[in-house]
């Protein structure tokens, strides 16, 4: 089954071969996978998932995968929970949570991008990958090419802590430091992917890493019993995520595997240190404004997103609004979800719980409507946001009176 | 020669100068616009640029010293 038409610019349409490219050379737009839809049409059925893995392979027809999946065969396939407490906190009807600070191996979605990203530089026959990252990318590039037996180059600003950086030297990839400001690592990373013929993977393989996002979508849809909730709270970083649920759930309707139209209004989420996608819904502008980063929300600290616009676009197209969230109300909802639902996220699920919040305060989402909150990392990475808001309530010396006294206390204070 | 693309962000103060143009004949740069959107207070351009290695680097600091924001044309590639 030839399900890959190539590769087209999603500024001027131009169509290339599935090459590993990533900018049109005519107007320097980004490229993204073009698919033989009807060619996938009564072959990819709700019949023919539900007997694949219970990964994010099961939608393996649907991403840009030609051979055999190479690494990352149990990523994805998460848990979408009904949170019964929250909703109540909420004083929201239903609310379901997408949990992917448990999807395998690295915890965070990130799996999901670099499984792919990995799969296809392999099937390219690519022997190094590489990427530039301060947290869940290099975490997970790091592992699925030490699963894949590559060469792997991890690229970090010098001033990184290194309690960050273990997660990724323990996959023992090639760690580079680079010293330099923001700007000048960036630049060097993106002249770095130019330069050698390795997989990039969030550069010269955009097009086909970012596709990976898109089983994220269709495990909302098929979790639900194949509908759409009316709601998706999305955080946003680079923009990819937002965009490619999207796509994803309107690829299930052109396949007809859900049933009427989606009418899910895609939410954007980000800090209000670093919100230049929300900033432009909420002006209702198509100008991205690059903004300087000063957010808790590291994983979500991209000042310039690549694909800003295309995000803007979907909130519109799909009815959704955006807000931004402080960093007070960010570690608030990392502390809702925590204690509601016992999931404790990163810094970016608490700008998507923050959020929620905020859209069901001011009416944007109606409390009878369904809605899904986007959880896409692990707080236990990054458990320094916390440090200063939380310490042992009871210390004791080790005597049982000395533990009576303190329970006495604790239930006077309760009362 | 060294061939480069970047994203170039102009601020309002400098939608109306002749930005590029003195960056083709002070620095000899060779510049090739593919995209572009200039609006009244701000402004973008997607553009080639080809010169020597140093000239190049001059040409860029010479655009971040005047205020306009120079980044690869994927933008951030740092996730």
């Amino acid at each position: 089954m030839a399900k890959l038409k190539g590769l087209k610019c999603r500024e001027c349409g131009r169509q290339y071969p599935a090459t590993p490219v990533h900018v049109c050379e005519f107007c320097f737009g980004p490229l993204e996978v073009d698919y033989q839809y009807e060619a996938l049409k009564g072959v990819v059925t709700r019949e023919s998932i539900a007997a694949g893995p219970p990964s994010m392979w099961r939608y393996k027809d649907l991403l840009p995968i030609e051979g055999e999946v190479a690494v990352g065969h149990h990523v994805g396939f998460t848990p979408l929970i009904r949170a019964q407490n929250l909703a109540e906190e909420l004083d929201c009807k239903e609310v379901w949570i997408k949990n992917d600070s448990v999807c395998h191996p690295t915890w965070s979605f990130k799996d999901r991008v670099v499984a792919v990203a990995v799969t296809k530089a392999r099937e390219f026959g690519f022997d190094t990958v590489a990427c530039a990252s301060t947290g869940n990318l290099a975490n997970s590039v790091a592992a699925h090419a030490a699963e894949g037996r590559l060469k792997s180059y991890i690229f970090i600003p010098a001033d990184l802590e290194q309690g960050k950086v273990l997660g990724t030297l323990v996959y023992n990839p090639t760690l580079v430091a680079v010293h330099g400001t923001y700007d000048e690592v960036n630049r060097l990373c993106s002249e770095i992917a130019d330069k050698y013929r390795w997989a990039f993977v969030n550069v010269n393989f955009r097009p086909y890493y970012s596709e990976g996002s898109k089983s994220f979508g269709y495990e909302i849809a098929e979790q639900l019993g194949w509908r759409t909730p009316q709601h998706i709270i999305v955080p946003c970083a680079g923009g990819s995520l937002i965009t490619k649920i999207w796509k994803a759930l309107k690829e299930l309707k052109t396949l007809g595997l859900i049933d009427g139209p989606v009418k899910t209004k895609m939410h954007a989420a980000q800090a209000l240190g670093c919100g230049p996608i929300v900033t432009m819904i909420k002006n209702d502008s198509d100008v991205l404004r690059p903004v300087r980063p000063n957010t808790i929300a590291k994983s979500l600290a991209i000042g310039n997103p690549a694909d800003g616009y295309y995000a803007y676009k979907v909130a519109k197209e799909s009815g959704g609004h955006g807000e931004h969230a402080t960093d007070e109300e960010i570690i608030e909802g990392m502390l809702l979800l925590a204690r509601t639902e016992g999931i404790f996220t990163e810094t970016a699920g608490g700008v998507t719980v923050a959020v929620t919040k905020k859209l069901i305060e001011t009416g944007v989402i109606p409390r009878g409507e369904s809605v899904v909150i986007s959880i896409t990392g692990n707080g236990l990475k990054t458990p320094d946001a916390l440090y200063e808001r939380l310490e042992a309530h009871v210390k004791i010396k080790p005597s049982l009176s000395a533990f009576d006294r303190a329970l006495a206390d604790l239930k006077n204070q309760a009362s | 020669m060294t061939r480069t693309r970047v994203r170039l962000t102009f601020p309002s103060n400098l939608i109306q100068e002749p930005i590029l143009y003195h960056l083709v004949k002070d620095f000899d740069i060779v510049i090739n616009i593919r995209r572009a959107d200039v609006k009244e207070d701000y402004g973008w351009v997607a553009l080639e640029m080809e010169a020597g290695e140093d000239t190049l680097a001059r040409g860029v600091k010479w655009l971040k010293d005047k205020g306009v924001q120079v980044d690869p044309i994927e933008r951030d590639v740092i996730a």
